[in-house]
């Protein structure tokens, strides 16, 4: 006991044994909340239909999510005889490890207590993990060892290499504002109100609200979109030309990872999106508040996401590619231009 | 707690630089690359340097190999070719390689091998290692940094024209 306590009073053990409990309590609440995010997704799609969605499970469906990872887990486990097999086991753990890996940096509320580490670089650890959730699509696509798998693999690297250049400019202008990578101290240069200039309105100090960031959050969303691979941005698994594709030969729980990363992987840029630009855990009221302002805005976003699916008919590939490169990154090319001048006037002019 | 996770990330780094070269498999080569790049990016954690770790993981882990991995699939390499002339042409220029290294690590070893200082050197602590390289980047290398961007620049150009192919001289007049 002696031992334990004077263990106790080492910080690094202390920081890390913190870490590690918000990290499990991170885990446990994330795995519900994706299960309830597929039957909400499910609902808002019935409606959105003229349908009601699932209604039978339980009162309202709201059972429903049980019943099918209970379905997921009795599946049968099937690998292709020609699959490549130890890609094809990796692929499906690579499409949630990165999800997992960003929330670590994702302020939720005030620190230190709603986030799990402040790192300095924590903007560069999303980008980091969003390039690397690139492999697991590829892999799952040509380990496979199917012509519709490799095709959605090859279209979704393509894709995302696309996206992510357009995503990673479009959150400079942010940067500009904040002066750090921190996603902490990013959320912290949002407090507050401002006047909009001449007049008496005030605004919340949400990145969102100063018009050089105004074309970033458009670009950000959009290139969200894509990079978690969602309708009208679903060309990876285009079912009409491509079966399913990356997942095709996927079954059972392996092919329930790749489902549980798409949704892990939405709640996290929809994180990351309220914290770069909607003003993190700030709103009114005292700052415990706080992580009560981020669920909701964050639970704001991914109906958006949700409704955005449900409501656009996917693009054709080449407009796909060709809107990426020749319009959203010269669009945030020229808007970090933009954003950089008007700064330094404001600051030395 | 340093010493380990540097043996643990270095010993990562040596194993998968080996099976980079020992495998036959193109695609699992490509992937034991994209695993030794990332152990590095931990070494330069360890060393204070998070910006590097961070964008060596961003550039290489996450958009090289990526490209890397695009082509070798586009391509279907499923083994690598073991015959034809050109084989011999790769092992002499392997072997020479392979000799030159060994040489320069005898002369290396040779000179006496100076360990560098124990602790690592703390880095700029106002605003990150990130400002820090900013600040460096825009006043002292200003102009080596401006002669990289113009050189990606024609790089940039180049892959491009390329790309685009030799189109026939009556296409080209229309």
């Amino acid at each position: 006991m002696n031992g334990l306590a004077s263990l106790w009073a080492i910080p690094a053990v202390q920081v890390t044994a913190w870490a590690l409990l918000k990290v499990v309590i991170i885990l446990g609440v994330m795995l519900g909340v994706v299960s309830y995010l597929i039957y909400a997704e499910r609902k808002i799609c019935g409606h959105i239909q003229a349908r009601t969605g699932p209604n039978r499970v339980g009162p309202l469906g709201l059972l429903q999510p049980i019943a099918d990872v209970a379905k997921l887990l009795l599946k049968a486990e099937f690998t292709p005889a020609s699959a490549n097999k130890v890609i094809f086991h990796i692929a499906p753990i690579l499409a949630v490890f990165p999800a997992i890996v960003t929330f670590s940096v994702i302020p939720m509320g005030p620190p230190p207590m709603f986030v799990v580490t402040d790192i300095s670089v924590g903007l560069l650890l999303f980008l980091a993990m969003s390039s690397l959730g690139v492999y697991a699509i590829t892999l799952a696509g040509w380990s496979s060892n199917n012509k519709y798998a490799l095709l959605g693999g090859l279209r979704s690297s393509a894709q995302m290499i696309s996206y992510e250049l357009a995503m990673g400019l479009s959150t400079i202008p942010v940067l500009l504002r904040s002066g750090t990578l921190s996603l902490t101290g990013i959320v912290e240069s949002q407090s507050g109100v401002w006047l909009v200039p001449g007049t008496r309105i005030p605004l919340p100090n949400w990145g969102v609200f100063h018009w050089y960031l105004v074309l970033p959050f458009l670009i950000f969303l959009v290139t969200s979109f894509a990079e978690t691979n969602r309708a009208p941005f679903d060309l990876p698994e285009a079912e009409g030309e491509l079966v399913a594709g990356f997942h095709t030969e996927y079954s059972s729980m392996k092919w329930a990872l790749f489902f549980l990363g798409e949704y892990m992987n939405m709640i996290v840029i929809c994180s990351i999106t309220v914290t770069l630009f909607l003003g993190g855990w700030h709103g009114p009221g005292p700052a415990m508040l706080g992580i009560v302002w981020y669920l909701a805005k964050l639970f704001a976003l991914l109906f958006v996401f949700i409704w955005v699916r449900w409501t656009f008919p996917r693009l054709r590939y080449d407009q796909l590619m060709g809107f990426g490169w020749k319009v959203l990154l010269p669009a945030s090319v020229v808007n970090v231009l933009l954003a950089s001048v008007w700064l330094y006037w404001r600051a030395n002019g | 707690m340093v010493p380990y996770l540097f043996l643990g990330f270095g010993g990562l780094l040596v194993a998968t630089a080996l099976m980079v070269i020992l495998h036959r498999n193109p695609v699992t080569s490509a992937l034991f690359l994209v695993l030794s790049l990332c152990s590095l990016a931990g070494i330069y954690l360890l060393l204070q340097a998070e910006f590097i770790g961070m964008v060596q993981i961003i550039v290489y882990a996450g958009a090289i190999m990526v490209l890397f991995l695009f082509v070798i699939m586009y391509l279907n390499l499923q083994h690598d070719v073991e015959h034809g002339a050109h084989i011999a042409w790769r092992r002499g220029i392997g072997w020479m390689v392979g000799a030159l290294l060994l040489l320069f690590s005898a002369l290396l070893f040779g000179r006496g091998w100076a360990v560098g200082p124990a602790a690592a050197v703390p880095p700029a602590a106002e605003g990150g290692n990130a400002a820090a390289i900013g600040r460096v980047l825009y006043s002292r290398f200003l102009f080596p940094f401006e002669v990289t961007s113009m050189l990606l620049l024609v790089a940039m150009v180049g892959a491009i024209v390329m790309t685009r192919g030799r189109r026939a001289p009556e296409e080209e007049r229309a």
